[in-house]
C-alpha cells in the first residue's frame, strides 16, 4: 500500500471534520433545492463522509487485522 | 386501528426474538456476542439501529422544532464523519482482541490490558451510572409515543411497561442472536416507515416548497442557524459523537462480527443511513410549528407523534407509531444486553471463588440480570420528566469523555494503569460538577460562553492519562506482548 495515499486520506478525515464548521452559511437564508443552503450543505457534507469511508476502506485498510484472522 | 397495528407490530417483533432462540447453542458466549457470528449486512443494521435511538426519532425532531435546521449539522452530520471513523480505527482492531482473548465485555479488555482489577471495577460503575439515561430515553419515548397516538387511552406508564416487557422477552429468549436479527427487521422498518411518513406528511402539508415557504413567512430564523446555535457550540459538539468508541453495547456489537472484514460495507454506508432517518426526523420537527405552534420545552418531543396523528390516516398512522417504537426498541435491547453482559461476567464470573461459571449458568444470570436492570429502568421511567435529548446528551457527554482511555489502550504502549485511573476520575469529578451546575438550565454551555461540557472534560481526561502514564512506572513487557 502506498504510504502516501495512507497519510492523505488521513489528512482528507482532517480536512473534513474542518469543512463540517460552516461558519459562512451561518447566517445564509439562500435556498438550493428546494431547501435552506445551510442544510443542503450538511446533506452533501454526509454524502462526502461516505466517499471518504469508501476510500478508507478500499486504500488503508489495516490488513494485518485480516491476518490475524486467518492465523491458527 | 392504530393500537391494533402497534400490537401486531410488537408481536412480530417478539416472534423474530423467539425464532433465533432455535440457533441458540446455550453457551455464553452464543447468548451474548452471537459466537462472532454475526455478517456485514446484520452488522450495519445492529450498529446503526443500537445507535439510533428515541433521541434522533423524537429527541431530533423535537430539538428542530425549537432550534431548526442547525440540529442536523449539529448532530448527524459530524456523526456521517466521527462514528464510521471511530469504528475504523478503533472498532475493527476491539474486534480483533476480543477475538484473539475471547473477550465478551469492555472490562475484561481494559481490566487485563492495564493488568488492574480495580481499573475494571471503577470502569464498570462508571460505565452502569453514565448507561442508565440512555437506557430511560428508550422506556420514556416508548410511552410518550404509545400515550399521544391513543390519546392518552394507553397511559405513558402503560407504554412505557409494554415496550419493557416485548423487550424482555425477546432478549431473555434470543440473547445477542435475537437482539441483532430483532434490530435488523427494526432498523428497517423505522427508515423506509420514517421515509413513508415523511412524504405522507409532507402531500398533506401540500409539498415541501409549500411547508418551507409557511416555516419561511412565520419563523424565518428556523431556517438558519442564527442565534440558534453558536459557531462554539457546534464545533464542541463534534466531541459528542466519540462516545461510540466507548459506549458498551456498541463495543459488544463489534464483537459479533464474523471477521475484520465485515465491518467494511457497515462503515461505507453508515453516513447514508443517518441521513436517511435524521433529515426527515429535523425537517417534520420544523414543520410541527405550522400545525402545533407554541409547544415548550420537553413538549416538543411528542411534535412526531403529533404531526403523524393529525395527517396519516388509520391503517398507516398504526404502521408510522410502530416506526417510531422499532427506533426505540432496537436500541433498548442492545443496552439492557450488554448491562446484563458485564453483571455476568464482570462480577459474578470474575469474582465467583469456587467453580468456574458454567456456560448454562451465564446465560441464566445474564436472564436474571436483563429481568431486573429493565424492573429498575422501568422504575425510574416513571419519576423523571427531563427531555429526552437532554438526558441522552449528558449520557453522550460520559461516554465521549472516556474516549482516551480507549485510544490510549489500543495504540499507546506507554500508557499505564495509573494514567486510566487520572482519566476516569477526572471525567467523574468534571461530569459531575458541569452536570449539577447545567442540568436544570436548557441548552447549557459552560459559562454561558457556548463551548459544550464535553470538549473541556475530553481535554482533561486526555491530560490526564498522558500525564499519568508518563508520571507511573511503564507497564510490563509481558503485559505489552499480549495486546501489541
Amino acid at each position: 500500500m502506498n504510504i502516501n495515499v495512507r497519510r492523505l486520506l488521513y489528512f482528507a478525515i482532517f480536512a473534513l471534520y474542518l469543512l463540517h464548521n460552516d461558519f459562512w452559511l451561518w447566517n445564509d437564508p439562500t435556498m438550493v433545492l428546494g431547501l435552506p443552503v445551510g442544510l443542503v450543505y450538511h446533506i452533501g457534507f454526509c454524502l462526502a463522509a461516505m466517499a471518504l469511508m469508501a476510500l478508507l476502506v478500499n486504500y488503508t485498510w489495516p490488513a494485518e487485522l485480516d491476518d490475524d484472522e486467518q492465523a491458527p | 386501528m392504530t393500537t391494533t397495528i402497534i400490537f401486531i407490530y410488537l408481536g412480530i417483533v417478539l416472534c423474530i426474538g423467539l425464532l433465533s432462540n432455535r440457533l441458540f447453542r446455550g453457551t455464553g458466549e452464543d447468548y451474548f456476542v452471537a459466537s462472532r457470528s454475526i455478517g456485514p449486512f446484520l452488522l450495519l443494521m445492529s450498529l446503526f439501529g443500537t445507535n439510533m435511538t428515541a433521541f434522533a426519532i423524537l429527541g431530533a425532531s423535537g430539538e428542530a422544532y425549537h432550534r431548526g435546521i442547525g440540529v442536523f449539522a449539529l448532530m448527524p452530520s459530524a456523526s456521517a464523519l466521527i462514528i464510521p471513523t471511530v469504528f475504523f480505527f478503533i472498532g475493527t482492531r476491539v474486534w480483533a482482541l476480543g477475538k484473539k482473548h475471547d473477550f465478551l465485555t469492555q472490562v475484561q479488555y481494559f481490566r487485563q490490558r492495564w493488568d488492574s482489577d480495580g481499573f475494571g471495577l471503577l470502569l464498570f460503575v462508571v460505565m452502569i451510572a453514565l448507561l442508565i439515561p440512555y437506557l430511560l430515553i428508550g422506556v420514556m419515548g416508548g410511552g410518550i409515543t404509545l400515550a399521544e397516538i391513543t390519546k392518552g387511552q394507553i397511559p405513558q406508564w402503560a407504554g412505557g411497561l409494554l415496550v419493557c416487557l416485548v423487550v424482555l422477552t425477546y432478549v431473555s429468549f434470543g440473547g445477542m442472536r435475537g437482539t441483532a436479527w430483532a434490530n435488523a427487521f427494526q432498523t428497517m422498518v423505522f427508515m423506509i416507515l420514517g421515509g413513508v411518513a415523511f412524504f405522507v406528511i409532507i402531500d398533506k402539508l401540500g409539498g415541501l416548497d409549500n411547508a418551507i415557504a409557511q416555516v419561511s413567512a412565520k419563523h424565518p430564523d428556523l431556517l438558519i442557524r442564527g442565534e440558534h446555535i453558536s459557531p462554539l457550540k457546534m464545533l464542541s459538539y463534534t466531541c459528542i459523537p466519540l462516545s461510540v468508541g466507548m459506549f458498551p453495547h456498541l463495543f459488544t456489537h463489534w464483537l459479533t462480527a464474523k471477521s475484520a472484514r465485515t465491518f467494511r460495507w457497515p462503515l461505507i454506508f453508515y453516513p447514508l443511513c443517518i441521513a436517511i432517518v435524521w433529515l426527515p426526523s429535523v425537517l417534520l420537527g420544523l414543520f410541527g410549528h405550522l400545525d402545533f405552534p407554541g409547544l415548550k420545552g420537553p413538549m416538543a418531543n411528542s411534535v412526531l407523534v403529533k404531526m403523524i396523528d393529525m395527517h396519516a390516516p388509520g391503517v398507516l398512522a398504526g404502521l408510522l407509531a410502530a416506526g417510531v417504537f422499532a427506533a426505540i426498541m432496537s436500541s433498548l435491547d442492545s443496552q439492557v444486553l450488554s448491562i446484563s453482559n458485564m453483571f455476568t461476567q464482570d462480577i459474578v464470573r470474575h469474582y465467583r471463588k469456587d467453580s468456574p461459571l458454567s456456560e448454562k449458568s451465564q446465560v441464566l444470570w445474564g436472564r436474571i440480570f436483563v429481568f431486573f436492570i429493565f424492573a429498575i429502568t422501568y422504575g425510574l421511567s416513571l419519576i423523571s420528566a427531563r427531555s429526552i435529548f437532554t438526558l441522552a446528551v449528558w449520557s453522550f457527554t460520559g461516554f465521549a469523555s472516556l474516549f482516551p482511555i480507549i485510544v490510549a489502550a489500543i495504540f499507546w504502549r506507554r500508557s499505564t494503569k495509573t494514567g486510566a485511573f487520572a482519566s476516569v476520575i477526572t471525567v467523574a469529578v468534571l461530569w459531575c460538577y458541569f452536570f449539577f451546575q447545567g442540568w436544570k438550565i436548557p441548552g447549557y454551555t459552560v459559562g454561558m460562553s457556548g463551548a459544550m461540557p464535553v470538549a473541556l472534560i475530553l481535554a482533561a481526561s486526555a491530560v490526564a492519562i498522558v500525564v499519568g502514564s508518563l508520571l507511573s512506572k511503564p507497564p510490563q513487557e509481558s503485559t505489552l506482548e499480549k495486546f501489541f
